[in-house]
């Protein structure tokens, strides 16, 4: 990051571990972070997205004269004339390849597909040239909703995870059970809305192509857009330096993002595409709808005998992706027997995608809120069944954790939060003016993932070094954090270090997804600087002008820019001099970052959290406002405890939105979603969450990887949402099982 | 967003003359105006930009003890002079529960009038809408309509006036100071939008070209103001239009309601004035059941759209609240959360 206006820092030992503030935070107050849609090649003309407006059925006819004829208007790309691809969008060749909409036929499946692409001079006039095209269609009845006919039982949900899993015997555990909990939990399609709409400038030279578009996994990115273009991936650069935000929806390259490049090929000018906040409930991805059917068991001890956990969710009629709502509780409370099975329907809208924390924000508040429902049957504080159902092991695998302390974190958000003395019984509490009160509990959890990625470190003959991956950074701070690790694998300051990111001419970092990519982009700047210290280190203790000269199996320490005999740190020596002193101008250093097979054959892998929510009521008008979070999180070692904590802070408002306020709404007639903006498809405003807190709880994981890094980008959103959801029951006295919860639901 | 035409005219009688011609708009600050351009809602040939116009963005303070604020002012403005708020504080209650800080320093007194409704279906292109697209039909009457109206909807058209502003304004007794063509007119609040019957795309009573210059509050509407209070019920804290609102001022004379006034939000296609309940309270002792009653009188009417039957009894619940809220007395400072049910209520708890 060359444009990187660091903030000075004081180091206290080593890096990772400081709460260091975002190396990028004065880019971006004072507006100079340059994200995709900020660049502007000489030449570039604006294209705009003309998208339709059935959800199914077939473009009869476009008035393409029309726009054309408009000023400023220089192309209409339709199917057409669109430039040929290498491969057939609708081809699926990975796992994490999806079907997308790019010109490629009159077919329409889903509101807000793109139908054509107006190229322009201007904004204003590739906007109104699509306005133009006025579209006619032959519409085709659609279906909308989780009752829809097209059923089906899925293989697989999620990325790739078999839909059905059975331990033990659910049935007879519930037969045998001396209370049982059937309930049915709805929650609805949600859509991504980062801040930063995806958008895309194109710039070809011949058949090399340079794409300045927010990524979060720029290797798969380049693979795929030279697969469609049928060019080798080299010849695709792909800049991605800050993304606004992506939350998944920016993991897999869209079909407006392959038309960009296309329109930029179509006029041989270079080409920016930016959707408009409408044109992202569409392509781009969404958290498919649910209902979930819990059913649980327990004895008269208040512990489980069994738990199925049945997911309906929604996919679209060409591709799949089904929400794994129901792997939560593979691995929450210690039931002897538990079930999670799946159905599905396929609807005329696009195909979900990953959306934070995906299956586990939708399967944890039907979870959570299930747990409380059974607690109350068992005349039980929520804590206490949660305790009682303490899963010491995986429940589903029976396999140890690789770390877990769940039980801290109750512990640590109890005190904080002061749960002592919380009345079983709802509504009980009032305010000084009179408002119910209800509290809540909800357990986090989300799996500690790895990817495979790759870094390289250079330490240079001036004492400096380099060190860079194709990361992302999408504000949870990798350019940051990921500094901070790439400067202990080196043994220097983190301002001698000069870190690389976000380009996909860089090693390829993973995906930034699954809460994975600080621990997987991590380990390989790790191994990088730690091969590069090594062949240093071999350099100097081969040499006998070296006062390493024969340390072997001793072996030596890098700090501060010098090795250092392990057994006698007087002796050593700079890394300005051993290269010097060896004509070398740098040494390059390689590391991989992966999960060892071997972890998750015999670990469980889970990062856990307990989030504790206070909300007040109106008793008479139902209005809810989430007035106090504690959450208490365990996910290993922390690399930096301000941007954790900030991580953690997004996710428990996520969790306040999930339970409260975020919903897309859906025209069953048209299938078009109608609060498709941002002043009707509710987030929470900072009023919505006047008090806040986020506890580190000390973990130490000696498996999950060398560096012990667990995950913390979507936790936060579990166990809130939930927790929020037994809040508004226990100020209530009414459990409400269709989210968001509607203040309608609430009057008595 | 189509091609248009823009003046700036420099006074009051070019700019009626230029915004008469067919396919005109007046464009104040455009917080509604130029969203609705560029989702293709609206398409006007020629936009009449009022920023040039002498005279339209004062606050005066009249010597009766009435207002009379310039239609070009702000809205923020408005709601912060502490005179005006003072004498009207019901009013800045509204205006600062509405949008966001950005928005309310944009947006105009006369944009707020005319604002258009946010009815998806008037915003979305391609549904039926009666108000864009007179004939075309209404969507939203078997659609996604759990938030709209109760009050006064007709066949053709069931959406309400967003306005927080409206409501107190209604309650009060404001006057629409008007020109046009045929010369200055006034009327008051509560006549100038109307109701959709078999036209809902005449939404006010301005004939093409009219301009709304300025906005008074008589004289009479601040002795109310030791017991004037909005409340807006919402489905976030903040930044979000009223599920159902209340504006209600109250004259309290030796215990007894010598005067009422009340209004009702998010509930119609206009600020509904409920002058039954205001009779109804009129000689009343100021406790919950005259309240209820009053609620009762104001909602006798309504019945449900759509998916929205819950709004009648949340609208007779927001009601008694602004009634209560106004008898417990104005506020000494307007609470942080302007409106809401999280605001602290001064005194005694208002739920048992």
């Amino acid at each position: 990051m060359a444009e990187t206006a660091s903030a000075t820092h004081v180091r206290h030992g080593s890096s990772i571990g400081q709460p260091l503030t975002r190396r990028d935070g004065v880019l971006k107050v004072t507006g100079q972070a340059r994200y995709a849609a900020d660049n502007h090649p000489p030449g570039m003309l604006h294209a705009a997205l003309a998208v339709s407006s059935i959800a199914r059925g077939r473009v009869a006819a476009l008035d393409v004269a029309a726009a054309r004829a408009h000023p400023g208007v220089v192309e209409v790309m339709t199917p057409a004339n669109r430039p040929p691809l290498a491969q057939d969008p609708d081809d699926k060749n990975g796992p994490f390849v999806f079907r997308m909409e790019a010109l490629q036929d009159d077919r329409v499946r889903y509101a807000g597909q793109p139908i054509a692409v107006v190229i322009a001079e201007t904004l204003e006039a590739a906007t109104e040239g699509a306005a133009l095209l006025a579209p006619r269609y032959e519409a085709e009845a659609v279906e909308t909703g989780l009752d829809a006919s097209d059923v089906f039982i899925p293989q697989m949900v999620g990325p790739g995870a078999p839909a059905e899993a059975r331990h033990g015997d659910v049935e007879a555990g519930l037969a045998a059970a001396e209370r049982r909990v059937e309930a049915t939990y709805e929650t609805p399609a949600q859509y991504h809305n980062a801040m930063e709409p995806h958008a895309i400038v194109a710039a070809w030279e011949g058949d090399r192509l340079t794409v300045d578009t927010p990524s979060q996994g720029l290797a798969w990115a380049q693979e795929r857009i030279a697969g469609l273009l049928g060019l080798p991936p080299e010849n695709i650069h792909i800049r991605s330096p800050f993304l606004g935000g992506g939350f998944g929806s920016k993991g897999v390259i869209s079909g407006p993002q392959v038309l960009g490049i296309l329109a930029a090929r179509l006029v041989g000018r270079p080409v920016k595409l930016v959707l408009r906040r409408e044109q992202m409930y569409g392509p781009v991805g969404h958290r498919g709808p649910t209902r979930q059917t819990l059913r649980l068991g327990a004895g008269e001890d208040g512990g489980l005998t069994a738990l199925h956990h049945h997911v309906r969710t929604a996919t679209s009629r060409f591709d799949d992706f089904l929400e794994p709502a129901a792997s939560v509780s593979h691995t929450l409370y210690a039931a002897p027997a538990i079930a999670t099975t799946y159905d599905a329907v396929r609807l005329d809208t696009g195909t979900p995608l990953f959306m934070r924390a995906p299956g586990e924000a939708s399967g944890s508040i039907a979870l959570e809120s299930a747990i409380d429902e059974m607690a109350l049957e068992c005349g039980m504080d929520p804590l206490e069944f949660r305790l009682r159902n303490y899963a010491e092991v995986e429940p589903m695998s029976g396999k140890p954790f690789s770390s877990k302390a769940l039980r801290e974190c109750y512990a640590q958000g109890v005190a904080r939060f002061g749960w002592a003395g919380r009345p079983l019984q709802p509504r009980q509490m009032r305010d000084e003016n009179g408002l119910l009160v209800g509290w809540g509990l909800g357990t986090a959890t989300f799996p500690a993932l790895m990817f495979q990625g790759q870094a390289r470190a250079v330490i240079r003959r001036d004492g400096t070094a380099l060190a860079e991956t194709g990361a992302h950074d999408m504000g949870q701070g990798a350019w940051t954090a990921l500094a901070q690790l790439a400067a202990d694998s080196l043994g220097l300051e983190i301002d001698q270090v000069e870190f690389r990111s976000g380009d996909s001419r860089l090693p390829d970092a993973g995906i930034a997804g699954g809460s994975s990519h600080t621990a997987t982009a991590g380990i390989a700047l790790h191994h990088a600087g730690a091969d590069a210290i090594a062949k240093l280190t071999e350099l100097a203790m081969a040499d006998q002008r070296s006062p390493l000269f024969g340390a072997g199996n001793m072996g030596v320490v890098a700090r501060n820019g010098r090795l250092l005999r392990r057994d006698d740190e007087s002796r050593g020596e700079s890394y300005a001099d051993i290269l010097t002193r060896a004509g070398l101008a740098e040494i390059e250093g390689r590391g991989t970052g992966a999960m060892d097979p071997a972890v998750p054959e015999h670990y469980a892998t889970h990062s856990h959290g307990a989030v504790f929510a206070e909300v007040k009521i109106d008793p008479e008008l139902g209005q809810i406002r989430a007035t106090r979070l504690v959450g208490a999180f365990a996910a290993g070692r922390i690399v930096n405890p301000r941007l954790v904590r900030s991580q953690y802070y997004g996710g428990m408002i996520w969790g306040v939105s999930f339970a409260l306020h975020e919903q897309a709404v859906m025209d069953k007639c048209s299938g078009r979603v109608m609060n498709a903006n941002l002043g009707e498809y509710h987030v929470p405003v900072n009023a919505d969450v006047p008090s806040l807190e986020a506890i580190l709880v000390e973990e130490h994981d000696p498996h999950v990887n060398p560096l012990g890094i667990k995950g913390v980008g979507e936790i936060g959103i579990t166990g809130t949402a939930g927790a929020v959801a037994n809040a508004v029951w226990h100020a209530t006295g009414v459990r409400v099982r269709r989210f968001p919860i509607a203040i309608e639901k609430l009057l008595v | 967003m189509n091609r248009f035409d823009y003046l700036r005219p420099a006074s009051i009688a070019e700019a009626i003359a230029a915004a008469a011609q067919p396919g005109s708009a007046y464009l104040a600050s455009g917080t509604n105006l130029l969203d609705l351009m560029k989702g293709d809602v609206v398409r006007p040939a020629r936009l009449v930009d009022l920023g040039g116009l002498p005279g339209l963005d004062r606050i005066e303070l009249l010597p009766d003890g009435g207002a009379r604020i310039g239609a070009r002012v702000r809205n923020a403005d408005l709601a912060y002079h502490p005179e005006f708020s003072r004498r009207f504080p019901a009013v800045a209650e509204a205006l600062l529960s509405g949008a966001s800080a950005q928005l309310r320093n944009a947006a105009t007194v006369g944009g707020n009038l005319l604002q258009r409704t946010r009815c998806a279906y008037f915003y979305d292109p391609a549904s039926a809408c009666n108000k864009r697209a007179p004939g075309a039909g209404c969507d939203a009457r078997g659609g996604e309509n759990r938030l709209h109206a109760v009050l006064g909807w007709s066949e053709r058209c069931i959406a309400t006036h967003p306005s927080d502003f409206c409501v107190p304004l209604a309650a009060l007794g404001a006057v629409v100071e008007i020109e046009g063509q045929a010369g200055r007119r006034e009327v008051p609040l509560e006549e100038f939008h109307l109701l959709p019957g078999e036209t809902p795309e005449r939404e006010s009573v301005l004939a093409p070209g009219e301009l709304v210059v300025a906005l008074r509050l008589p004289a009479e509407a601040a002795r109310f103001a030791a017991h004037a209070r909005y409340v807006k019920l919402r489905e976030r804290t903040s930044y979000a239009f009223a599920v159902v609102s209340a504006a209600a001022g109250l004259r309290i004379e030796q215990g007894v309601i010598a005067e009422a006034r009340l209004a009702l939000g998010g509930v119609a296609a206009k600020p509904w004035r409920a002058r039954a309940a205001e009779a109804a309270l009129a000689g009343a002792r100021p406790d919950a059941a005259s309240f209820r009653r009053a609620a009762e009188a104001a909602l006798a009417e309504a019945t449900p759209s759509g998916d929205n039957e819950f709004k009648i009894e949340l609208a007779r619940r927001i009601a008694a609240r602004a009634l209560a809220l106004a008898a417990i007395g104005t506020p000494e400072r307007l609470p942080a959360l302007p409106a809401s049910p999280f605001a602290p209520v001064p005194g005694a708890p208002l739920h048992g």
